[in-house]
């Protein structure tokens, strides 16, 4: 049986709030799944391969198919998505700078002013298709937490990444996440619980009776940020 | 060679028209590189042609029956949702097709159907000149609305999705632009030359920039210059203009390679 988490009283408005969510492609890869994320919170998603964590973030980008339940978002709620694997084009004449002025991370963004880290300002001049993998992939993901995006799904945000700028991604949520929720898939756990505010883990029902993956438990995380 | 050519009034006209779309269209070329869509530009002017041809044999101005086929082109698109070259595949052969069949049976219309291929610049009249500045002044109007988006589309792709955008509509908003921007070319400085102005300035454009901004001025600046020195050599070399533009445009992008890995 799935366990089910349910929005706090207490807490803040939920920005999102799924309920019931059984979700896929052709099938049904994950669910039913409900759990809520308020403003400020960095949850964390884990799982084994294939249990489904990038299919629950594609349902609630709008991207993958909803067999059941609902997914609640608030009114004008404005997401940032960053994929699990952003497709890089060469050539690309694009600079970094532009790249954040596109996603609305740049500094007419009036909360933005002056906050891109030291590490990442001097990425900005360059075009995408001259930085490495990691310096990509940190970028996007700055795109996105510093973007207009009030509720960001970042999937496998630490792929390709060395410990350096893996250090470096944390900063990143630390530094924007107060305003906005994240909803963070990853597999690597140590990373998740050291971060995140909390953890929802995947667990897959397949084997067992041929249900798809359901949320099987929860942990907070005392230590996060 | 006789330089008087060049500033006998009979060109003036031909030169304006032929200079508004080279500031254009390689700016069109850079947001269909940035779409990894080039191809377009070539099945947008094959229908064109096609269409104007087909006005022709019905009694409408060429320029309208080519907006009209390739707008037809743009909306078919976007009403199938269709995106990628394999569509812009379907227009050049579809394009070529009724051509070919439409100059085959219509008075005239093989000598017509030529002209539009190798391009009647020097023949621009009023309406090419009128057709050329309305282009510009669209293109003036919607380019900065509509180039942060199909940025955004291009670097950001699950963004549309994800806040429930009506993209669509500034998607065939632009197919419909370069629909329009490769008639009205097609029409003056015929086919070929038309798709080398979007391809190739643009082409080099994405080697050399250092940024978005910078290919859009590298862009019209090789288009412009290609284009100049094209009208020139032609009307200098007694030459028909749409084969010399498109060699000079291949010497410009074969050039920009040597500089590069020199």
């Amino acid at each position: 049986m799935p366990l089910h988490q349910h929005a706090d009283a207490r807490r803040p408005q939920a920005l999102l709030e799924v309920d019931g969510l059984v979700a896929g492609w052709a099938q049904p890869v994950v669910g039913p799944l409900s759990f809520a994320l308020t403003e400020g919170e960095v949850v964390g998603l884990w799982g084994a391969n294939g249990s489904g964590k990038s299919t629950l973030l594609a349902a609630i980008a709008g991207s993958a198919r909803r067999f059941a339940g609902r997914v609640h978002r608030v009114p004008g709620l404005a997401l940032a998505v960053q994929p699990q694997m952003p497709v890089r084009f060469a050539p690309l004449p694009v600079t970094g700078r532009e790249l954040l002025a596109v996603a609305g991370a740049d500094a007419s963004n009036a909360a933005n002013a002056g906050t891109v880290p030291q590490s990442l300002a001097r990425l900005l001049p360059q075009r995408l298709d001259r930085l490495s993998g990691g310096q990509h992939q940190l970028l996007c993901v700055w795109a996105a937490l510093a973007g207009s995006g009030r509720l960001v799904l970042l999937d496998e945000p630490t792929n390709n990444l060395d410990p350096t700028h893996t250090a470096l991604l944390a900063e990143l949520l630390a530094a924007r996440a107060a305003d906005r929720a994240v909803l963070l898939v990853s597999h690597e756990r140590a990373f998740l619980d050291a971060h995140c505010t909390r953890v929802l883990e995947l667990v897959s029902n397949q084997e067992r009776d041929g249900t798809p993956t359901a949320l099987a438990a929860t942990h907070g995380s005392e230590h996060a940020h | 060679m006789d330089l008087s050519t060049l500033t006998d009034p009979i060109f003036r006209l031909p030169l304006a028209v032929g200079l508004l779309l080279a500031c254009v269209l390689p700016l069109l070329g850079a947001l269909l590189m940035l779409r990894d869509e080039w191809l377009a530009a070539l099945g947008f002017a094959h229908l064109a042609a096609a269409g104007a041809l087909l006005g022709l044999a019905v009694g409408l101005p060429a320029l309208l029956g080519g907006i009209a086929a390739a707008a037809g082109g743009a909306v078919t698109k976007g009403a199938g949702r269709i995106s990628g070259n394999a569509a812009y595949g379907f227009m050049i052969l579809t394009g070529w097709a009724m051509l070919l069949l439409v100059a085959a049976n219509s008075g005239h219309g093989e000598q017509l159907g030529q002209a539009l291929v190798e391009g009647q610049l020097y023949f621009a009249g009023p309406m090419d000149l009128g057709g050329a500045i309305l282009l510009v002044l669209i293109c003036t109007v919607t380019l900065p609305w509509l180039m942060p988006r199909l940025l955004r589309a291009r670097l950001l792709p699950q963004h549309e999705v994800a806040n429930r955008l009506p993209s669509r509509r500034w998607h065939l908003g632009f197919d419909l632009l370069v629909a329009g921007g490769m008639a009205v070319a097609t029409a003056s400085v015929g086919l070929m030359a038309a798709f080398a102005l979007v391809l190739v300035p643009a082409w080099i454009a994405f080697r050399v920039a250092t940024g978005w901004r910078w290919t859009l001025i590298w862009s019209a600046a090789v288009g412009v210059l290609c284009y100049l020195v094209g009208f020139a050599a032609a009307l200098l070399l007694d030459q028909p203009f749409g084969p010399t533009v498109v060699l000079v445009l291949l010497a410009a992008a074969l050039g920009s390679v040597k500089l590069k890995t020199s």
